[in-house]
């Protein structure tokens, strides 16, 4: 797949976690639009600028931060735009269990951050690199990189969406929002490296779109636990022998 | 130039919810040692839940199953996965995949 495939060993905490912030370039291009976006749908919908960029500083969580500014909007109570973010969220909870094997024996401050700092695109690009070059002493620098590019791009983003809201009103008429779909496509594709990663892919997409009128986004853990069952149960099926290596992302890492 | 008190809270809030979800798992999973069988299924983690964000925004961005031309989403994700695909390069997925549902969205008139 990319660059951040290629596994080297890195000799000092610095190259590592400049490593990391490169390898998160292209995830970092794909969330601009959605930044800038998110600063003026914020905006429109009556937040202050200081609310705007606190919520970007303070949650970093694109989708979530997304959602939330539209039922502010709506004027939608405190509490349900909490729960909501709650659940829209959960799917961290996943990806914190994923990395959380190699984050073991990191001091706490080490893990509050890296927690702090988890979003889609970080977790694909470390994830990725923990799985190919495990045991590395200084992957947790690798990790912190790719956290701390996306977070300075995120409030750049944002500065400049709540400025473009302010000024021109049908910025977030303009569809960049898709950029963030079409990121996830490009993350997703080159892990289907299985048939039961594939069927994973499928179920997970169907069953969301069975579920998406579900409320709150709840759809999204239905679809998500589907997907993982069903890959879960096409590899017992298809490879049932457990001597056989367990099927990997990027499996190819080309 | 001053957040309200709503505004305080609602951040206060959505901080709290957030970084639990994120930080909660990271150090209980930490202190346990997690069975074959749960390692492997996370291992579909990325796959499935990036999948369930993706369906939705391609085949309903209005909420209702759109399957036609018309439906620039669908184009432009039909057209970013093959790009995926067969390029295995995320980052010209990205560009090409843009400019491709922009263009198609522009000449559809919307």
């Amino acid at each position: 797949m990319t660059s951040y495939a290629a596994a080297k060993p890195e000799d000092s905490p610095r190259r590592a976690f400049f490593h990391g912030a490169k390898d998160t370039v292209p995830l970092i291009i794909g969330a601009i639009p959605f930044g800038i976006i998110y600063g003026a749908i914020a905006i429109n919908a009556g937040l202050s600028p200081w609310a705007t960029l606190g919520m970007s500083l303070f949650v970093f969580a694109g989708s979530a931060q997304f959602i939330a500014a539209g039922l502010v909007g709506q004027g939608v109570g405190l509490g349900f735009i909490i729960l909501t973010t709650f659940i829209v969220n959960l799917r961290h909870m996943l990806y914190a269990a994923s990395l959380a094997p190699y984050l073991k024996g990191l001091p706490q401050r080490w893990l509050a951050l890296l927690a702090f700092w988890l979003t889609d695109e970080t977790y694909a690009v470390v994830i990725t690199r923990y799985q190919q070059a495990e045991g590395q002493p200084h992957a947790h620098w690798y990790h912190l990189g790719s956290s701390v590019a996306m977070y300075l791009n995120w409030q750049l983003c944002t500065l400049i969406g709540i400025v473009a809201g302010t000024q021109f009103e049908g910025i977030a008429d303009l569809g960049l929002d898709f950029a963030l779909v079409v990121t996830f496509i490009g993350i997703v594709v080159p892990l289907i490296v299985s048939r039961p990663m594939l069927i994973s892919a499928l179920v997970a997409g169907i069953v969301a779109l069975l579920t998406n009128n579900m409320e709150n986004k709840a759809g999204l853990m239905v679809a998500a636990f589907a997907g993982i069952a069903a890959g879960m149960l096409a590899e017992a099926i298809l490879q049932p022998d457990p001597q056989k290596p367990v099927v990997t992302l990027n499996g190819d890492g080309s | 130039m001053t957040l309200t008190m709503q505004e305080v809270l609602l951040i206060v809030g959505m901080f709290a919810v957030t970084f639990s979800v994120r930080y909660v798992p990271i150090v209980l999973v930490g202190r346990i040692q997690l069975s074959d069988r749960v390692q492997r299924a996370l291992n579909y983690v990325p796959v499935a839940v990036l999948t369930a964000i993706c369906a939705p925004a391609i085949f309903m961005p209005e909420g209702t199953l759109a399957l036609s031309l018309e439906n620039a989403a669908l184009v432009g994700g039909a057209a970013s996965i093959l790009i995926a695909w067969r390029t295995r390069n995320l980052l010209l997925t990205i560009v090409l995949g843009m400019v491709i549902y922009m263009g198609w969205r522009a000449l559809m008139g919307a």
